[in-house]
């Protein structure tokens, strides 16, 4: 059995099992119960959250036997060297596919602020464009005042960074200090990393702690930012293109902060539990990857959302 | 060396836990084979074939004759619509993800895919997508009628509200893309056996590693475009609204920035069977084999820079036009050396014409007559003319049936013996291949002069002048349709009453998989096999 680990030209496959196929099935009634839940609070009527709820309820039961699983059989020394690189390979385009996932807003952003908006208000051949829908409309980034308020509510003000010059504002500007955070954490995560090579399991669980401390209170800023949108500058999801690019660019940034927290809280459990070896840590690094990921994501957030 | 590889699978396993297959239906439910899962995969795809060709009998029973005679024109967009979703996402692309499962461990020498339980989580997630898909057809409201690019505003503004539905289902699909090419990556680059360096790669392997590249750059990409949609819906965001300051036409690039590497993700492991399936019938190496890799790179590559192609008449500036039609004239050139390529290696061949390599010449004839039409299209002013016409509706028609399906079936022909164990009836496979190769001429040929004519796609109703070339196509539609039933009872008849295969089935194949015992034991290789160089495909 142990000699899986040891000989790489002995493969491991694992036993077949009921996860994945519950797995599906959850996410199946989580999808459905939501899309349920969404039509009848458009419709107006009484909306249910049972369905969605119990759907999540499997996804993550079915998540936590899985990984306990997975785990387990690392320890018992199945896992042998092919199947780790293939770890390895799974999660580093794993994360090239999120990255993929941020393109597409990405890429809407710079479609409606380099193009999109200048047509609306007649650049270039779209003069007529220009003249005929919303004659009123003057493009400008960030559109504070859109072309159908009527429809569409313009947004008090934006969430723009203050001038270079003026560092009494920057001081007081949440997201910079929200950049601080992140970046701040990237490195505490890997002194974490440092930590496990060393063989000091006191310095890992201070260090990993301290990140995940850091990514919950960057969450708790980030909901502060969101109060301070929806109720103080008039910003919402319905105020326009901006508020539209900038809740879903920092919205699902915020939701994989989420996760990437919650991936972090699960490694630092198990270095309570003394899992990680110098050589056989791979758990570890994943959640490390994909929390400096969501780092890297935050950074070309705070640039072409808030500072530029 | 079959027979070693076989004692040793039993010799490990023993010591653990038993791993032949379950018993029942669990066998199925709970599988982490790679051959069960591929099983799955292909009849899953299967199922979608006649569903999805269920929905285009009915569009071509109302098109028969110009007027309304049995569906209302609200119907009939649920039809297209429906029709076209199926047959990619639930047809062509589960199809070869199935040959994937059944051939890739088997043909780099290892014993499963990469990571097995994700693999069962894969298949596991598109029954229960396209549960949720067709079950919108039943809703109030009706199904998804907006086309299979759900363009918005017709997808937010105006859609059904089983939109959201569809949106979740497409999730779903996504997820289940990405996790299976997650899987072939790391299997391809991770288990092949030592000795298969990437350069002796079959072209099978090599075509499908570029394919999951591909899904791993797009999928998530289509994730994107449908959550905005979401949240245009019920979220008062405005993407796609230009009265917020968005821009429908943003929809159609992020739409195309998936679907055209998309049209690809669905050709290029046509590619890699056509490029197995002609060189063991000519009994010749295929012709330029590193040309056809960097072929299939170079196709790929363009593949991200020539989306707005499907957008000429949307009001694009000029430069935009002019880079898109140049851009996509250049996927000829490397799709031109394919075709090169395998007309050289037939040349001179000592060729024989069974039924695989009837449908993979069929491929490479037809394939280039929906390659050419694609240049046209690709011609931006030419594309104010056939834009949204019947033309449009026969190029891809070209491409996709007998391109991509037609190379499923010469891959279904061609391993049959290896999967099963069985040969499957020769003059059965002929007449399927024959009813198919008439039955898709007739079908789709017409339509090429309908479009150039001007009839649009889409339309329930037409103008008389078409009538002739549309009673045609509905006729080749219903023939093409019974010769894919037909094709259920020749896959039948081979499984239940075909002779024993022996393991190199036919006399020209070469590839590891070919040293197999037919059929393929439960785990291909416990221990890696070594490549010799007769199997390598160099």
């Amino acid at each position: 059995m142990a000699d899986a680990s040891k000989d790489s030209s002995v493969y491991y496959v694992p036993h077949s099992g009921w996860y994945p196929v519950v797995l599906a099935f959850g996410v199946m009634l989580m999808l459905t119960g939501f899309g349920a839940w969404l039509n009848a609070t458009r419709a107006g009527e009484p909306a249910s959250w049972t369905q969605t709820i119990i759907g999540f309820g499997i996804v993550a039961l079915v998540l936590y036997f899985w990984y306990a699983k997975v785990i387990a059989e690392n320890q018992e020394g199945l896992a042998n060297a092919v199947l780790k690189r293939s770890y390895v390979w799974g999660m580093g385009w794993f994360i090239f596919s999120e990255v993929m996932f941020f393109a597409a807003f990405f890429g809407a952003l710079f479609y409606v602020r380099v193009l999109a908006v200048s047509w609306i208000g007649g650049d270039g051949a779209k003069a007529l464009t220009g003249e005929y829908l919303w004659p009123e409309f003057e493009p400008a980034w960030p559109v504070v005042a859109n072309p159908d308020p009527g429809l569409f509510p313009n947004p008090g003000e934006s969430m723009a960074a203050p001038r270079f010059s003026d560092v009494g504002s920057w001081l007081s500007y949440l997201p910079l200090w929200n950049t601080i955070i992140l970046i701040t954490s990237s490195f505490t995560v890997h002194i974490a990393h440092l930590a496990i090579k060393e063989k000091n399991r006191q310095k890992l669980i201070t260090w990993l702690g301290i990140t995940v401390v850091l990514g919950i209170v960057f969450l708790i800023l980030q909901v502060e930012e969101y109060v301070v949108a929806y109720q103080d500058m008039g910003l919402t999801l319905g105020s326009g293109i901006y508020g539209s690019t900038f809740f879903i660019l920092t919205g699902f940034h915020g939701f994989h902060v989420t996760l990437g927290t919650i991936i972090l809280l699960v490694q630092f459990f198990r270095s309570l539990k003394d899992h990680f070896q110098p050589e056989d840590c791979f758990g570890f690094e994943a959640a490390s990857w994909y929390w400096h990921f969501v780092d890297v994501v935050w950074v070309g957030l705070f640039i072409f959302v808030y500072v530029i | 060396m079959s027979e070693a590889t076989l004692d040793q699978v039993t010799d490990h396993h023993d010591d653990h836990h038993d791993h032949g297959p379950a018993k029942g239906l669990s066998r199925w439910l709970f599988t982490t084979n790679h051959k069960d899962i591929g099983t799955l995969y292909l009849w899953f795809s299967f199922l979608m074939l006649m569903v999805g060709g269920l929905l285009a009998l009915i569009i071509r029973t109302e098109l028969f004759q110009p007027g309304l005679q049995f569906i209302n024109p609200e119907f009939f967009n649920q039809m297209t619509t429906n029709h076209g979703l199926i047959m990619v996402f639930g047809a062509i692309m589960p199809a070869f993800v199935g040959l994937a499962n059944w051939l890739l461990p088997m043909q780099v020498g290892a014993p499963d895919m990469a990571l097995p339980r994700m693999n069962n989580l894969s298949f596991w997630i598109l029954p229960f997508a396209f549960g949720m898909m067709i079950a919108t057809l039943f809703m109030e409201g009706g199904g998804p009628n907006f086309g299979w690019t759900f363009y918005a505003p017709l997808s937010t503004t105006y859609a059904p509200d089983s939109v959201t539905y569809f949106i979740f289902a497409v999730h779903m699909m996504g997820a289940s893309s990405i996790m299976g090419s997650i899987n072939i990556i790391a299997t391809i680059l991770n288990m092949r056996a030592p000795g298969m360096t990437l350069m002796k790669m079959p072209m099978f392997v090599w075509t499908w590693l570029i394919t999951a590249y591909l899904l791993l750059a797009v999928m998530p990409v289509l994730a994107g475009a449908v959550t905005m949609m979401l949240f245009d819906i019920h979220f008062d965001t405005s993407f796609f609204n230009a009265a917020g300051g968005g821009d429908p036409v943003l929809f159609q690039h992020i739409f195309w920035f998936f679907g055209h590497p998309e049209v690809y993700i669905m050709i290029l492991p046509a590619f890699g069977v056509i490029s197995h399936v002609i060189p063991a019938f000519a009994r010749k190496q295929l012709f330029g084999y590193d040309s056809m890799v960097y072929a299939v790179a170079s196709i790929a590559f363009l593949s991200f820079i020539v989306w707005a192609h499907h957008m000429f008449t949307v009001g694009m500036p000029l430069a935009g036009q002019l880079f898109f039609m140049y851009s996509t004239m250049l996927i000829a050139v490397p799709t031109g050396v394919k075709v090169f390529n395998w007309i050289s290696t037939m040349w001179r061949g000592s060729m024989t014409f069974e039924t695989p390599m009837l449908f993979a010449i069929a491929f490479v004839v037809l394939f280039t007559i929906g390659g050419f039409s694609g240049l046209m299209l690709a011609i931006t002013p030419a594309d104010y003319q056939y834009h949204d016409t019947y033309f449009v509706v026969a190029h891809f028609h070209y491409v996709l049936v007998p391109g991509a399906l037609f190379s499923i079936y010469a891959a279904v022909y061609f391993w049959f013996p290896k999967w099963t164990g069985r040969m499957y009836n020769e003059s059965l496979g002929k007449l399927h291949f024959w009813l198919s190769f008439i039955g898709v001429n007739i079908t789709f040929f017409p339509q090429h002069f309908s479009g150039l004519a001007g009839m649009p796609r889409r339309i329930p109703d037409y103008a008389l002048q078409f009538a002739d070339f549309n009673m045609l196509s509905s006729i080749g539609a219903f023939i093409f349709g019974f010769a894919q039933v037909f094709f259920l009872y020749v896959l039948i008849h081979g499984i239940r009453a075909g002779k024993k295969a022996e393991a190199r089935a036919w006399d020209g194949a070469h590839g590891l998989e070919w040293t197999l015992p037919s059929p393929a034991p439960y785990h291909s290789f416990t221990h890696p096999p070594v490549v010799t160089e007769e199997e390598a495909h160099t």
